[in-house]
C-alpha cells in the first residue's frame, strides 16, 4: 500500500523531504521502512523496542493511531501519515 | 490580588462607541460585549504567544486580564514579543505588558502575578480565571496548566510554536481532550530544543497567539466551534493550516482515570532537574580555559588549535579569529584531521555543545583539551566587545 508520510520541519532535516512516499500493509511497516531508510530519523519515530513513544503522536488521515491500533493499524493505498511531535515554544 | 469581579457589566457610552464594530455583529451585540467584560482571563506568560493574545483580548474588551511572568523584557523578545518595545528593554514584562494594556485599552482591569507559575500556587491562580491562555515556553510549565486545568475545570487555550510551525487546540473544556491525551509524557529533556535554541519565526507566536485569542473569545461568546476535540497543525512555510481529529483517551491519568488529583513536581516529572545537574556535572568534568586566559595563549603566540563546534549560520554571525569550524555533528568525521599531541581549545555559543565536543574527543584518546567557559558569548563580554552577541 502507498502512504504518503509526513513530518515536520524539526524531523524533515533528518530525511530527505518533509514529504516522503513508503510502502507497507500496517502504520508499524511504514514506520520501519522509513527509519530503515533514515537512520537518524528513526531513533525520533519510535523507541529502542520499535513501539511508539508518548511524545510523538501519529495520525493517520485525521485519527491518532492510538485508539485504531497503534502501529498494527492497517493502512490502504492513498493514505497520510502524519507526525506530530510535541513542541513547547512559546 | 483582588478577586472580586466587576461591580457592573454595563457599558459606558464610551465603551459602546469603542466596541461599535462588535456591537453590530449579531453573534456579539450587547449582550457578548457585556459577556466579554464580565470575562476574567488569564494569559500564562507574556512573551511570543502571550504579547498578540494581551494585545486582542484587551482591544476585544475582556474585563479582566491577569498575567502571569517573572522576566525582563530583553531586545531579543522584541522580534516577536509586540507587547514590548525598545523602550521597555530591561523592564518587567508585567510591567511593560499592563502599560500598553492600559493605553489600549482603560477599560480592562490587569492583574499581575509576577511569579513562576508552581504546584504550589497555580490552583490558586488559575481558580479565580475563567479561562486559561497557555503561552508558556516549557514542557514542564504545559503539564502544570493542563492538570490544573483540568482538576478546576477551566478551559485551557493551548497553542505551542518550533521556527516555522505551530499547534493549537481548547484542552480541559467540558467533555473535551486534555494535552495528556494528546502527549501522555513530555520528550526527555534537550531532545525538543527551545526557541531560544533553534529559532522562531518572529511572526508565528502572532498567528498561534490570535488563534488561542480568537478560540478564547468564542468561548467567552458562546459561539461558533470550538477547536476543543481538535488539533489545529500550522506551517508557515508550506502556509498549510490542517485540524486533526483529538479524543479523549479513557486512560489518560489527568481527564480519563483521574489518578491525578493533585498537582505533582512537574521539573521532576520532565527530567528537568536531573538534565540540569548532568549538564552541570559533564561541564564541571572537562578541562576549561576562560577567554581571558584565550587572549593571553593567543597574544603570547601559542601554537594550538581553537575548534568551534557552532553550525555554519551561526559562525557567518560571530567568530573568534584564528578558529576552525567543525560542528557538533561532524566532530567524529572530522577526527583524522585533528592532532592529538597538539593543545585544542573548543569552543561553542555559551559553552554546552563545546563541553560535549571535548568529552568526545577526550573518548578518542586526546588529552590535551579545554573547554572555553562561556563560550564566544563570554568571550565578546569578557575580551571582544566588538564580537556581536546573539
Amino acid at each position: 500500500m502507498a502512504v504518503t508520510l509526513f513530518l515536520p520541519t524539526v524531523l524533515a532535516r533528518l530525511a530527505d523531504s518533509g514529504t516522503l512516499q513508503s510502502e507497507g500493509d500496517t502504520v508499524g511497516q511504514v514506520v520501519n521502512d522509513i527509519a530503515g531508510r533514515y537512520p537518524d530519523l528513526a531513533p525520533r519515530l519510535r523507541d529502542e523496542k520499535g513501539d511508539p513513544y508518548a511524545f510523538v503522536t501519529f495520525y493517520l488521515n485525521d485519527e491518532d493511531i492510538r485508539f485504531t491500533g497503534s502501529f498494527e493499524s492497517p493502512v490502504k493505498d492513498g493514505d497520510e501519515l502524519t507526525i506530530v511531535p510535541a513542541i513547547a515554544g512559546g | 490580588m483582588s478577586t472580586t469581579v466587576p461591580a457592573t457589566s454595563e457599558l459606558s457610552n464610551e465603551e459602546i462607541f469603542r466596541y461599535s464594530r462588535h456591537l453590530i455583529l449579531p453573534e456579539v451585540g450587547l449582550e457578548g460585549q457585556r459577556k466579554l467584560k464580565r470575562a476574567r482571563v488569564l494569559l500564562v506568560g507574556v512573551g511570543g504567544l502571550g504579547s498578540p493574545a494581551a494585545l486582542y483580548l484587551a482591544a476585544a474588551g475582556v474585563g479582566t486580564l491577569g498575567l502571569v511572568d517573572f522576566d525582563v523584557v530583553d531586545a531579543t523578545n522584541l522580534q516577536r514579543q509586540v507587547l514590548h518595545g525598545t523602550s521597555a528593554i530591561g523592564k518587567r514584562k508585567l510591567d511593560s505588558a499592563r502599560e500598553r494594556i492600559e493605553d489600549l485599552n482603560p477599560n480592562v482591569k490587569v492583574e499581575a502575578h509576577e511569579t513562576p507559575l508552581t504546584s504550589r500556587n497555580a490552583l490558586e491562580i488559575i481558580g479565580t480565571y475563567d479561562i486559561v491562555v497557555d503561552g508558556t515556553d516549557n514542557f514542564q510549565t504545559r503539564y502544570l496548566v493542563n492538570d490544573a486545568c483540568v482538576l478546576l475545570g477551566k478551559p485551557n487555550v493551548y497553542g505551542s510554536i518550533y521556527r516555522f510551525e505551530g499547534q493549537a487546540s481548547v484542552f480541559a473544556a467540558a467533555n473535551a481532550p486534555c494535552y495528556r491525551c494528546l502527549f501522555r509524557e513530555p520528550p526527555p529533556p534537550g531532545l525538543v530544543p527551545s526557541c531560544a535554541e533553534g529559532g522562531v519565526l518572529g511572526v508565528l507566536p502572532g498567528i498561534i497567539g490570535t488563534i488561542q485569542t480568537t478560540e478564547a473569545l468564542k468561548l467567552i461568546l458562546g459561539i461558533g466551534e470550538s477547536l476543543a476535540g481538535r488539533l489545529l497543525l500550522v506551517d508557515a512555510l508550506r502556509m498549510s493550516f490542517r485540524t486533526l481529529n483529538l479524543r479523549k483517551d479513557p486512560e489518560c491519568p489527568s481527564c480519563g482515570t483521574h489518578e491525578i488529583t493533585e498537582l505533582i513536581d512537574y521539573e521532576e516529572f520532565c527530567g528537568v532537574r536531573q538534565a540540569a545537574a548532568a549538564d552541570a556535572a559533564a561541564q564541571s568534568a572537562v578541562p576549561e580555559i576562560t577567554p581571558a586566559q584565550l587572549a593571553s595563549r593567543i597574544a603570547r603566540g601559542d601554537d594550538f588549535d581553537l575548534i568551534d563546534v557552532r553550525e555554519p549560520h551561526e559562525w557567518d554571525i560571530a567568530r573568534i579569529p584564528g578558529a576552525r569550524l567543525i560542528p557538533l555533528g561532524s566532530i567524529v568525521e572530522a577526527l583524522p584531521t585533528l592532532d592529538s599531541a597538539r593543545d585544542i581549545v573548543v569552543h561553542c555559543k555559551v559553552g554546552g555543545r563545546s563541553a560535549k565536543a571535548v568529552q568526545q574527543l577526550q573518548a578518542s584518546g586526546f588529552r590535551k583539551v579545554w573547554n572555553l567557559a562561556g563560550g564566544i558569548a563570554r568571550w565578546s563580554d569578557d575580551v571582544d566587545p566588538t564580537v556581536p552577541k546573539y
